[in-house]
């Protein structure tokens, strides 16, 4: 597979990939913009969704990206980077 | 002080709740049958009882369910009937005054399979982050105290089906030592996924018969080995004074509890379960002449049956007390039984009947002893039960039911119903 056809990460794959991780996925109005700690994912349902976007994404995701107060936003960019990065 | 049994949550291949369970047991029902948890055509033995009408997703809260196994979601649900039968919430309860104490005999089997085999198929990147403690021996001790806010001490035992019994002991300590008020303590398991069932087989010991009807046997002149089930009770378990001051039912106090451990084999000397119960006897202050029934361990393997025949006839006299195995009809829950078996004998000291051994017409001549084989109006005011863990382990507990019978409520009184009140989530 060539870079420019890699997908990335969108709001909804992660979602999808939050769901299975953690069981299910509140309904926060601002989805992209609420720290995991807050919608209640602690470290291991981070792990977890970690090792999930690791495997269908083919990336490593840094530890600092799953932090207490990082956002879906900071993660979906933090993990597009890498995949534009890797080209 | 001592410590009584004020609530009883029951789920069992026979029963889910103490009035279905009880209703199916006194009958004689058994829910040995065809294993279909997954497909067994292959295997030696096929037969087991599993828990049905029951579906834990609609139960608990969905973040709990990619994080638990069966066994640990069935404690779950246990524990929710046995602080509602109490008439506790716990999230009420001071929250370092009040503990779990469980057993376990193999831990989160089904799951560890699934994730053993994503391992071995996939790679170590496809295994659930959250395997790192659902299999682990204290996940029900750790789910529930979770679940309810039990801060206090906690813990687990292994001590494969004797465990059951030693969890209650355990839990009766810390009352003792004035660690603890209220303990959930008890036993479930769910091992019915082939990497469980190997280690079931490995035994030895399983019945090997495709007949529901005459597979486990305890006690009988047919016996050929025991069948697996699933299934187990969360007690709550609580300090008499307590108890008291909140002017709760009790089913009946945990009067004696003691352990005992075989020599090693080949030794010569004899195995101690007898032991365990004179131990537990003393323990009670009583002596066999005060035992109403014995609810025995029922290997279903002969020369085992014959050993706890033999211990039980030494102790009350050829045919001198009834015995009974309930456990016939659930199959043998590994640390799940002993607890059920407990509420078996309260029920039977609220109720004035004692269960039959599900499927055994009659004992082994030999083995002389009274084994309940029909449903049986006894007055029960005092009752051993025994269970025997594989590898040397012997427990025996004593209950001593209130002067006063305790009132069971009717099946159709939300009494057993599911509530989720006070949970915190």
């Amino acid at each position: 597979m060539t870079g420019s056809d890699r997908p990335t990460l969108d709001q909804n794959t992660l979602k999808e990939i939050l769901r299975a991780a953690a069981g299910e996925v509140g309904e926060e109005p601002d989805f992209l913009d609420t720290p995991f700690a807050e919608c209640g994912y602690d470290s291991i349902v981070m792990l977890e969704t970690a090792a999930r976007i690791e495997r269908e994404f083919k990336v490593s995701v840094p530890e600092e990206t799953l932090a207490a107060e990082s956002t879906p936003r900071s993660l979906i960019s933090a993990v597009n980077n890498q995949l534009i990065a890797a080209g | 002080m001592g410590a009584v049994i004020t609530g009883i949550g029951l789920l069992t291949p026979t029963g889910v709740g103490i009035a279905e369970y009880w209703a199916s047991t006194t009958a004689g029902t058994s829910a040995v049958g065809e294993l279909t948890r997954f497909d067994a055509s292959r295997y030696p033995a096929r037969l087991a009882a599993e828990v049905t009408g029951l579906d834990p997703a609609e139960h608990l809260p969905a973040r709990l369910l990619p994080q638990t196994d069966r066994m640990t979601q069935l404690a779950l649900l246990a524990s929710d009937r046995a602080f509602a039968d109490a008439g506790l919430v716990p999230a009420e309860l001071p929250e370092f005054r009040a503990g779990v104490l469980t057993a376990s005999s193999s831990g989160g089997f089904e799951f560890g399979h699934r994730e053993l085999h994503n391992l071995w198929s996939q790679g170590p990147q496809y295994v659930s982050a959250y395997q790192s403690f659902a299999w682990f021996y204290a996940v029900n001790s750790g789910q529930i105290s979770i679940r309810h806010g039990l801060r206090g001490a906690g813990g687990v035992v292994v001590a494969e089906q004797a465990g059951g019994l030693d969890a209650l002991g355990a839990a009766r300590r810390r009352l003792r030592d004035g660690e603890l008020e209220t303990v959930a303590t008890g036993g479930m398991e769910s091992s019915l996924s082939p990497w469980g069932w190997a280690a079931y087989l490995a035994s030895g010991r399983l019945s090997t018969r495709t007949d529901p009807a005459r597979a486990y046997l305890p006690f009988g002149e047919d016996a050929n080995g025991w069948v697996p089930g699933e299934g187990g009770a969360i007690l709550v378990l609580e300090d008499e004074t307590a108890a008291l001051a909140r002017n709760a039912r009790s089913y009946g106090s945990l009067a004696g509890y003691a352990s005992t451990f075989d020599p090693a084999p080949r030794s010569g000397r004899p195995p101690t379960l007898r032991r365990a119960a004179e131990l537990a006897l003393d323990d009670a202050g009583c002596s066999p002449s005060d035992i109403d029934a014995v609810f025995a361990d029922g290997a279903g393997v002969p020369e085992l049956d014959a050993a706890e025949a033999g211990a039980i006839r030494e102790l009350f006299g050829p045919d001198g007390v009834p015995v009974t195995v309930p456990k016939a009809g659930t199959g043998r829950l590994s640390s799940g039984a002993g607890p059920v078996d407990v509420a078996a004998a309260l029920l039977a000291a609220s109720t004035g009947v004692l269960p039959p051994t599900a499927n055994v017409p009659a004992p082994r001549a030999g083995y002389r002893i009274d084994l309940v084989t029909r449903p049986r109006t006894a007055r029960v005011r005092t009752a051993l039960v025994l269970a025997r863990g594989h590898g040397g382990f012997n427990s025996a507990v004593v209950l001593r039911a209130p002067a006063e019978p305790v009132r069971l409520a009717s099946p159709d009184s939300p009494g057993a119903a599911e509530t989720t009140e006070g949970v915190r989530r």
